[in-house]
């Protein structure tokens, strides 16, 4: 048993880092490591470095463009990554829609959507969540009723991360009858955003960010050729991505780094004639979350073994999942702390990259609020935590 | 013992109830928060016109008896609507300064002008690198023929941005976090050298920096003793502390009821998630952690109207409790409600904010149960 990269993921290890080092441009590494405003173009120009070299696609089978990396590989990625700055992939196309169209889809969906997925030239949004199917999802109402050869759509998806710049979005509709037993009666399709019928409206985060919006739908004709799979079985599709291998969703990298970056600033904040960091206090709440994210990696190391010797990952996502979020949150908490009197100016302008005005307090303080309310969302999507602790008390306590 | 309100204060309490909650409609509260003002000038009349601008002041002031429990009644209910106009900063703080420290003229010119509503005051005291150490004063004040020469930077100035008057805490004597040598004087907002760098807040309020750049000043803006400022200082954050904590517990009151009332409606397989008693239970908590809340408030604030060394402690005491009930509301709130709590859209994320910026407001939380311990 031991914890060591072997030689050649070493290896591995130093062509990443060579890589990042040379290819991350470093105006977008200084956005992501100071929590400036990313647009559209940011997440494109990155993605399409990544196509470049290959290393978009990093879950995905080689034949169809992926890496073909092992888990570890994948860990050192994410790891590697997160000290760099370097954004995060959006997942809604690479991450989340391309797994269930190469597993489930026609070789004629394969063909026109994967390409331009891996490439970044398409940007997709996810239609799951509806208004009053949150938690629940498989209550979902939106319709799609048969008309020869096409669907009629009519419903409201929401909470559509991104969607106002989004060519594609996949969505899960009713297609079976209402007495049909929820889950089977769902389809899962993918629809043109540029669809007749088609409106999207913003939602503003605390943050007073336009991050997610609602998308209606409006007899939306969308042909049944972009339906993944059998009819009535999107439910099946759509779980299989949910608990598709999720590296990285304990984001241990990213709290570690930014941990790391709280206890230089704690150190330089005057409290009282000595630094914050020698405030015992301040000091043993920083302790604490750092032992937590010490059992965290090793959570997710653990987890990432029994990958690699061949068992699928099960409930131990939710772990990282619950632990990984609250940790993150506890984080944002020092970073409120620390910024103490300076956590309260809200000066939107000062995450402009452009931004060239007097700076309210240190660079540090100005976005901490802001992220500490705007990361509350965690605990509460990808499954709320609520919804992790049930699938624990279901499928490991047996309850 | 008695902890019933004098018909007094159950008027007060009335009648700012009525306001909050006919006139303070959380849509039109959001039009004033983006206003040019960022509050309401017809509120502000209404206090004046209401006597709530009375409320801090003693009768020996022209006010109503200035009870720190009389603070509490308002801003408790203050609290419940978020109301966002600057009662604090003006009249809780500005006036409690001059009503503290002022002499005659300064209480008889400026005490009136507060109480009718004409006079908007900031209190410039924080530095960029003082945290919650009062004493941490590097802004300096020399001497000159005539007077005093200002120089320093006042960082995050609540109400500054549209105070006619700003009350500053200067350095006369002594190193920077001496506890003597400590001075106030209070300038003309638009005096010359002085900078004001304007800004919102995270909870919907305005505030400044404030750059004094060789500010000429004369020995008729000191506001009290020269060099002895700290315990008036100390005194009036202490009742401002009272005020933002009493405000926390009706911010706190209305997250919970409204945390109860969406569980009630939000239906999630096929039932509505108040049935869920993994949910119930935290609602119980956030209940608790209010209603302790609550029971701290009022201690504090009749140890403060007893006056005495306790004072001290009873808000360190108080401060460092509504932190963490706020904190756990808070959070619980946001939380419980799902992704709606994270929009700008409804009301409850901005509780949330306030009752978070409440915490960091005069010494957070740890910071306060330090304080308690030392003192």
């Amino acid at each position: 048993m031991n914890v060591n990269f072997s030689e050649s993921e070493l290896n591995f290890q130093q062509e990443v880092r060579d890589f990042l080092n040379t290819k991350l441009p470093k105006d977008m590494a200084h956005k992501v490591k100071n929590d400036l405003h990313m647009d559209k173009e940011d997440f494109i120009v990155w993605q399409k470095i990544l196509a470049d070299k290959g290393w978009a696609a990093i879950n995905w089978p080689v034949e169809h463009g992926g890496t073909g990396w092992t888990s570890t590989q994948k860990y050192i990625w994410g790891n590697e990554c997160a000290v760099a700055g370097a954004p995060a992939i959006v997942p809604f196309g690479l991450g989340m829609v391309a797994p269930v169209i190469y597993t489930y889809g026609t070789d004629l969906q394969k063909q026109t959507f994967l390409p331009s997925i891996l490439n970044s030239d398409t940007w997709w949004c996810q239609g799951y969540s509806e208004p009053n199917a949150g938690s629940d999802l498989a209550s979902l109402k939106t319709t799609a009723i048969s008309d020869g050869e096409d669907y009629i759509i009519n419903g409201t998806k929401t909470w559509t991360t991104l969607g106002q710049f989004a060519d594609w979005i996949f969505c899960l509709v009713r297609t079976g009858a209402p007495e049909v037993k929820n889950q089977q009666a769902i389809s899962f399709v993918l629809i043109d955003m540029t669809s007749p019928g088609i409106s999207v409206s913003p939602i503003y985060m605390l943050d007073e960010r336009r991050e997610v919006n609602e998308v209606h739908f409006e007899n939306v004709r969308v042909p049944k050729a972009n339906r993944i799979g059998e009819e009535n079985q999107g439910w099946t599709y759509a779980k299989v991505l949910l608990t598709h291998e999720r590296t990285g969703i304990a984001g241990v990298a990213k709290s570690k780094d930014v941990l790391k970056k709280i206890k230089l600033l704690a150190s330089d904040t005057n409290d009282f004639g000595t630094s914050l960091m020698d405030n015992p206090i301040f000091a043993h709440k920083v302790a604490e979350i750092e032992i937590d994210l010490l059992a965290l990696e090793y959570t997710e190391l653990r987890t990432l073994s029994a990958i690699s010797t061949g068992k699928a990952p099960g409930p131990e996502s939710s772990i990282l999942k619950i632990k990984g979020t609250e940790i993150y949150q506890a984080i944002d908490e020092l970073k409120m702390e620390v910024a103490g009197y300076y956590a309260v100016p809200f000066v939107t302008e000062q995450f402009d990259p452009e931004f060239s005005g007097r700076q309210v307090g240190p660079k540090s303080a100005a976005n901490s609020a802001p992220l500490y309310f705007n990361h509350r969302k965690t605990t509460i999507y990808g499954g709320s935590n609520e919804v992790q602790k049930n699938i624990i008390c279901k499928a490991v306590l047996g309850l | 013992m008695d902890f019933s309100l004098s018909d007094e204060q159950q008027m007060l309490q009335d009648s700012i109830t009525r306001f909050v909650q006919n006139d303070y409609d959380f849509y039109d509260r959001a039009k004033l928060v983006k206003s040019e003002l960022g509050f309401s000038a017809d509120h502000w009349k209404l206090f004046a016109e209401l006597g709530w601008l009375m409320v801090p002041f003693t009768e020996d002031d022209g006010g109503l008896g200035g009870s720190a429990a009389d603070l509490m009644v308002v801003m408790e209910e203050f609290g419940k609507g978020l109301v966002i106009e600057p009662f604090l900063a003006t009249a809780i703080i500005g006036g409690g300064l001059i009503s503290k420290a002022g002499n005659t003229q300064q209480k008889e010119t400026l005490i009136g002008a507060i109480m009718d509503g004409s006079l908007q005051l900031a209190f410039a005291y924080a530095e960029p690198n003082s945290r919650y150490d009062l004493a941490y004063v590097a802004t300096t004040a020399d001497k000159t023929a005539g007077g005093y020469v200002l120089n320093g930077h006042k960082a995050v100035v609540l109400n500054a941005p549209v105070a006619n008057k700003i009350i500053v805490s200067a350095r006369t004597s002594g190193d920077t976090n001496n506890k003597d040598g400590i001075s106030l004087f209070i300038l003309d907002a638009d005096s010359e050298g002085v900078d004001i760098q304007s800004y919102r807040t995270q909870d919907g309020g305005r505030a400044a920096e404030v750059r004094l750049n060789n500010v000429n000043v004369t020995t008729e803006n000191l506001l009290g003793t020269e060099g002895s400022a700290l315990p008036t200082i100390e005194a009036v954050l202490d009742r401002a502390t009272l005020a933002v904590c009493a405000e926390a517990v009706g911010a706190m009151e209305i997250a919970t009821a409204k945390t109860v009332e969406y569980t009630k409606t939000r239906k999630q397989f096929g039932t509505s998630i108040s049935k869920f008693q993994a949910l119930q239970h935290r609602m119980a908590d956030m209940f608790i952690e209010q209603q302790q809340a609550k029971s701290i408030v009022l201690m504090a604030a009749l140890k403060i109207d007893e006056g005495g060394i306790e004072a001290s402690k009873a808000v360190a005491a108080m401060k460092s409790l509504v932190g963490r009930a706020s904190r756990k509301v808070g959070q619980e709130t946001i939380q419980i409600h799902g992704g709606i709590g994270v929009t700008d859209e409804l009301d409850i994320g901005h509780y949330f904010k306030r009752m978070t910026m409440i915490d960091l407001m005069f010494g957070n939380s740890d910071y306060q149960t330090q304080r308690f311990s030392s003192l």
